[in-house]
């Protein structure tokens, strides 16, 4: 009896290693030389919505850190030569479903009663960090949308305090996040599974380590709302997709 | 007069199993031990959450060590927060309103003396006893869980405005789970109360023995009577109010929420309610409890003080009369915590009337105390130290109602911290006078031994002193302007009063830590103090009448007679200066209204 | 010892009396056109209570003092007139001096409540929501725009939710985080909260009036001196309440007309 188990055992286990060994090669050729990535730039086309201007009389601290550059609205965000600003790239079909978090942890600070960045992009179970530079207190409000399986928080944070670090369970495109105690403070959480970028203020970017395949590229703007794409990723090599806007 | 000596009082003969004899109890006077046990615990945590508050008031950054343990949103690098402010300054009111002001005057002194001044051998529903403090047990238990529910106690205040309280967590931290464990925690508390009022009532009305007219009850009796009158009109009416409230949050009902309220860029999906009706139904309520809270400090401060004067008060009527009329006006002055609310500017006004008009029965008991005090030969120890202390505290904070009664004061006043110093002097700091004053006179006859009277002294004179330096000045950043509820000082007029709040905040460390000579006192005599004899203070009602403590059944199968008014002092008798209720004795110059 | 505690209550009764009268303490300086009769009702209560606080804690210290310890020989004795006496006394005195207080009370609080505001006081809305202020002017029209609670939105800084796209009411309204207003011209204040219950408490101005979610009320009031006051919120409103607050310019007509420019220009 014992001997028929352990000889059942010692024809599995090759078959085992075989099989591992053989997933741990396939993945890291994904990984290394299917490094490929999805490239492009976000443009605004028409007329840029007017950004109003921020009164934080409310709050003395606040609104001395903006003496000299007068605070204002970042919803749209047009930089040179019409790019977008804070778009989030991600792919949003073509994914094995397996690709594992990122693993930086981002900041999201708050700062002269704003938030930098205005729009942080996550991967799903990807920590980062809440911090604070202002002589106020913050309260930091994150809004998921009930149905998304995402919990909602409320915590305040006051002078100096240490940084909050958390992450989101599920992904949500996206998350509203406000300050209460200054309304005018909002910004974003987008919660992605797979590689993702965030535009710069030339509306360039970069989705770095993308496997080859083929894909729908997905361009999410707070208030403009979403675009796609479909690409096709050659291993080693950068695909491109642009993206335009149009101002209301 | 009542001819009660058959004994309607469910007679129930002496337990013999541990629970039934010190938890489960029926017995009147475990039950009142284990309501004052209560009182402890919950005043001790309020005490220490309001050092924490008031470290924090005081500075505003430093950290509290261990902060971060009971806060549900974290109290980062131990420093609190805003919401936690809140959150804690709710707890501290709501286990000091309801849990040790309702409890301890109330509930543990009335409880135990109540069924002994009428001369009953116990209270008429021992079981409803039973269950009242039970109740009382579980609604506490159910406030403490708050703290560590999601995230964290509801940060409303003991008042929880609506719509505040009743749309749910978009609101802030503690206004999802806490409002609702808030709200449960308190409807289970009423239940409770209302156990206990349902039980005093009767037992004063039918459980009085032989030659015990209603005129021959003890101030404390009456006042207790009095107290479970208003407990019942008004625990009655803040259940169903927490029922509505709680109805808000999970069955999707607009009680207390208006239409098209808009929180976190959302619109809310309520409509219809009102927001003034929670006002008017907590206020109906809120009112006639600060005098629960503090009518039974009256009666028990008026006995000790009788007792120690060796005279009795100028008019036992007259208090009474008074102390009922407190209890009748309170309905009618509850407005005046909504002045400036939005009610009807007219409202405002008709409700100031009876509140200028309740000064007159709160003036009038002070002055017959005063007046009391002429002539009499004033003993000196804790108890009587504590009673005058409390007369004292009573008149400070009946003079600031002076300027909260009128609408157009309370423009500059309402919501400052002028008010925080009233209802403490008034509530908080006299009915604890009160329970003091109680403790050291009747720990005796509770506990079978001495308390030390000198540490008590001595306890007194740095509580005394302690909470004029907390309170006082509060009266000064009142008048400044400096708003109550603020967990840091950054509106830029109240950045000078600063320096007040340290100095309230080492007073309030002060008087805080002076507690722990009380406790160390209680602890001790309880188990290391002097026996007590039957008599120690040569005190003329019935409870003074049978052993320290009493058995079983109060009066060892007797029955007991009364003969006398309460308070026969200053006559000559077999006994010296005084006239027990149940001698025989007729004696000349005695006051003796049939 | 009863003597001791004699003389404590008299030393305590006078240290607290002390700031009161030396006016260490005192409520902002008054600019408000309304504000002179709450102070008179202030300092006339000031009077009474303070004289009922001092004469009580005194009376009671005193007798502490002289009926304390068991003098032997001495018989325990009744206050001349009993009770009757104090009760009278109480209701006579304390009745008299209380309503009185009512009565002139009702003079200030009718002042601001009862009179209805002058039909050219200039209309400003304000609107308390979590944690802050903001306030709304008409523009030239005379009018607001009217309230579209689900275009509300922080997020967008339509604090009001106001819709100027497409409503002529609203496209020329001012929305601002500060207030101010004309010197001596009386203003019409209309209360609106977004969602749960605040307060508008201006010290310096003499008015607390609450917000009250569903139902907009209404107050005014006319501002004597120019300067910059604080407008704070006094109603328990959630973990910001503390930081609930705005600025009030009380403006020469001149500054005012300029301030608005320049708001208009930043909508
Ligand atoms: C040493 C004793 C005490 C200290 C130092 C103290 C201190 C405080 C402080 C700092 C606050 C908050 C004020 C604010 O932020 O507006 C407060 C509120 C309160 N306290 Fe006390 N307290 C004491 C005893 C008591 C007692 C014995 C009671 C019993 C009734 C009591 C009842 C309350 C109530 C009802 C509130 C109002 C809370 C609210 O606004 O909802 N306090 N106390
Ligand atoms: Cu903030
Ligand atoms: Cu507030």
């Amino acid at each position: 009896m014992k001997s028929h188990y352990v000889r059942k055992l010692a024809a599995v286990l090759p078959a085992l290693v075989l099989v591992c060994a053989g997933a741990v090669l396939l993945s890291q050729k994904v990984n290394a030389a299917g490094g490929g990535s999805i490239t492009g730039t976000v443009k605004l086309s028409g007329t840029a919505p007017h950004m109003k201007g921020i009164d934080m009389s409310k709050d003395p601290v606040c609104s001395k850190a903006h003496d000299t550059n007068p605070a204002k609205m970042e919803n749209v965000l047009v930089g040179s030569g019409d790019g977008l600003e804070n778009v989030v790239l991600y792919i949003s079909q073509g994914l094995t479903g397996n690709e594992a978090p990122s693993s930086q942890e981002p900041t999201f600070a708050q700062k002269g009663c704003m938030y930098t960045p205005h729009v942080l992009a996550l991967n799903v179970d990807q920590k980062f960090k809440v911090t604070t530079e202002d002589q106020t207190t913050h309260n930091i409000h994150p809004l998921p949308d009930p149905t998304a399986g995402n919990i909602g928080w409320n915590k305040s944070q006051p002078p100096a305090a240490p940084p909050i670090e958390t992450s989101w369970k599920n992904q949500e495109v996206a998350i509203p996040v406000k300050c209460n105690i200054h309304p005018w403070m909002h910004g974003w959480f987008v919660v992605v599974k797979g590689p993702y970028a965030t535009t710069d203020d030339k509306g360039s970017y970069t989705i770095q380590n993308v496997p080859a395949g083929s894909y729908t590229v997905t361009a999410w703007q707070e208030d403009l709302g979403t675009q796609t794409a479909k690409v096709t990723v050659a291993a080693g090599s950068a695909a491109k997709a642009d993206f335009t806007f149009k101002g209301k | 007069m009542h001819d009660t000596s058959t004994h309607a009082a469910a007679h129930h003969g002496p337990p013999t199993s541990f629970i039934r004899k010190h938890v489960f109890s029926l017995d009147h006077k475990v039950i009142g031990k284990q309501y004052y046990g209560l009182g402890l615990v919950a005043v001790i945590i309020g005490m220490v959450l309001s050092w924490v508050m008031r470290i924090h008031l005081a500075w505003t950054a430093y950290p509290i060590p261990g902060l971060h343990l009971l806060s549900g949103t974290g109290a980062p690098g131990n420093v609190m927060t805003p919401e936690f402010y809140l959150q804690v300054m709710t707890m501290h009111a709501t286990f000091m309103v309801f849990f040790v002001l309702t409890v301890v005057p109330f509930a543990a002194f009335g409880n135990f003396f109540l069924p002994i001044h009428t001369g009953a051998e116990d209270m008429p529903f021992p079981h409803f006893n039973m269950m009242s403090f039970w109740t009382t047990f579980v609604a506490f238990c159910v406030m403490l869980l708050s703290f560590f529910v999601g995230d964290g106690p509801t940060l409303g205040g003991w008042t929880q405005y609506a719509p505040l309280s009743a749309v749910g967590a978009v609101a802030g931290p503690g206004q999802g789970s806490g409002v609702i464990i808030w709200a449960t925690s308190i409807a289970i508390f009423c239940v409770g109360q209302l156990f206990g009022a349902l039980n005093f009532i009767p037992n004063v009305l039918d459980l009085r023995c032989k030659g015990m007219s209603m005129w021959r009850l003890p101030m404390p009796t009456w006042a207790w009577f009095i107290t479970s009158c208003m407990g019942l009109t008004s625990f009655s009416v803040l259940m169903p109010a927490c029922i509505l409230l709680i109805l808000d949050h999970v069955a999707g009902t607009s009680f207390f929420v208006a239409s098209n309220l808009v929180i976190n860029d959302q619109l809310q999906p309520h409509s219809g309610g009102s927001t003034l009706l929670w006002q008017h139904l907590f206020w109906f309520f809120g009112h006639p409890e600060v005098y629960i809270a503090i009518v039974p400090g009256m009666g028990i401060v008026s006995h000790v003080l009788i007792t120690n004067m060796r005279k009795p008060m100028l008019s036992h009527r007259v208090l009474v009369y008074s102390m009922g009329a407190l209890a009748v006006l309170s309905y009618m002055v509850y407005g005046h915590h909504m002045f400036v609310s939005g009610m009807n500017p007219f409202s405002s006004l008709v409700f100031s009337f009876p509140t200028l008009l309740i000064t007159i029965p709160s003036t009038v008991i002070v002055l017959v105390w005063i007046g009391s005090l002429y002539g009499a030969k004033l003993r000196i120890n804790a108890a009587s130290l504590f009673a005058l202390g409390f007369i004292s505290m009573f008149i400070t904070g009946g003079v600031s109602g002076f300027f909260l009664a009128q609408p157009s004061i309370q423009i500059l006043l309402h919501a400052t911290y002028f008010v925080v110093a009233h209802f403490h002097f008034t509530m908080a700091i006299a009915a604890l006078f009160g329970i003091f004053s109680g403790t050291y006179f009747w720990f005796p006859k509770m506990w079978g031994r001495m308390m030390n009277d000198n540490l008590g002294k001595l306890h007194f004179w740095l509580t005394f002193i302690g909470v004029y330096a907390i309170f006082m000045p509060m009266h000064y950043l009142g008048l400044a302007g400096n708003v109550r509820r603020y967990q840091a000082f950054v509106v830029d007029y109240m950045q000078p009063l600063v320096g007040v709040h340290q100095f309230i905040t080492i007073a309030a460390l002060f008087t805080g830590a002076v507690q722990l000579i009380f406790i160390y006192n209680f602890i001790h005599s309880r188990f290391w103090g002097e026996p007590a004899p039957e008599n120690p203070w040569q005190g003329t009602s019935l409870e003074w009448s049978v052993p320290s403590p009493p058995p079983h059944d109060n009066f060892g199968g007797k029955h007991p007679v009364v003969y006398h008014d309460p308070y026969q002092y200053g006559v000559q008798s077999s006994t010296g200066d005084y006239l027990m209720q149940d001698s025989p004795e007729q004696v000349k110059g005695a006051q003796d209204e049939p | 010892m009863a003597k001791l505690l004699a003389v404590t209550i008299v030393v305590i009764a006078i240290l607290s009396a002390i700031p009161i009268i030396r006016n260490t303490w005192h409520p902002l300086p008054d600019v408000s056109a309304h504000g002179q009769a709450i102070d008179d009702q202030l300092s006339e209560t000031m009077w009474e209570a303070g004289i009922s606080f001092l004469a009580s804690q005194i009376i009671l210290a005193w007798f502490i003092w002289r009926y304390s310890g068991n003098r032997p020989g001495e018989k325990t004795k009744t206050f001349p007139g009993g009770a009757t006496g104090l009760v009278a006394a109480a209701v006579i005195l304390v009745g008299v001096e209380v309503f009185a207080l009512g009565i002139f009370g009702v003079k200030a609080w009718a002042n601001i409540y009862f009179t209805p505001p002058g039909a050219d006081a200039m209309p400003v809305q304000v609107q308390a929501g979590q944690f802050a202020f903001y306030f709304r002017y008409t523009g030239p029209d005379g009018t607001f725009g009217a309230i579209h609670p689900e275009m509300l939105s922080e997020a967008n800084q339509n604090f009001y939710g106001i819709d100027t796209d497409h409503d002529s009411d609203a496209k020329d309204d001012i929305v601002t985080a500060e207030m101010a207003v004309p010197v001596n011209r009386e203003i019409r204040l209309l209360m609106h909260s977004k969602d749960v219950s605040h307060s508008f408490y201006v010290p310096a101005l003499r008015i607390h009036q609450d917000f009250v979610p569903g139902l907009d009320l209404q107050i005014h009031f006319t501002a004597t001196k120019v300067g910059r006051y604080e407008i704070v919120c006094s109603q328990l409103c959630g973990l910001g309440h503390y930081n609930m607050k705005a600025y009030l310019s009380v403006l020469s007509q001149d500054d005012f007309d300029a301030w608005l420019k320049k708001q208009a220009a930043l909508q």
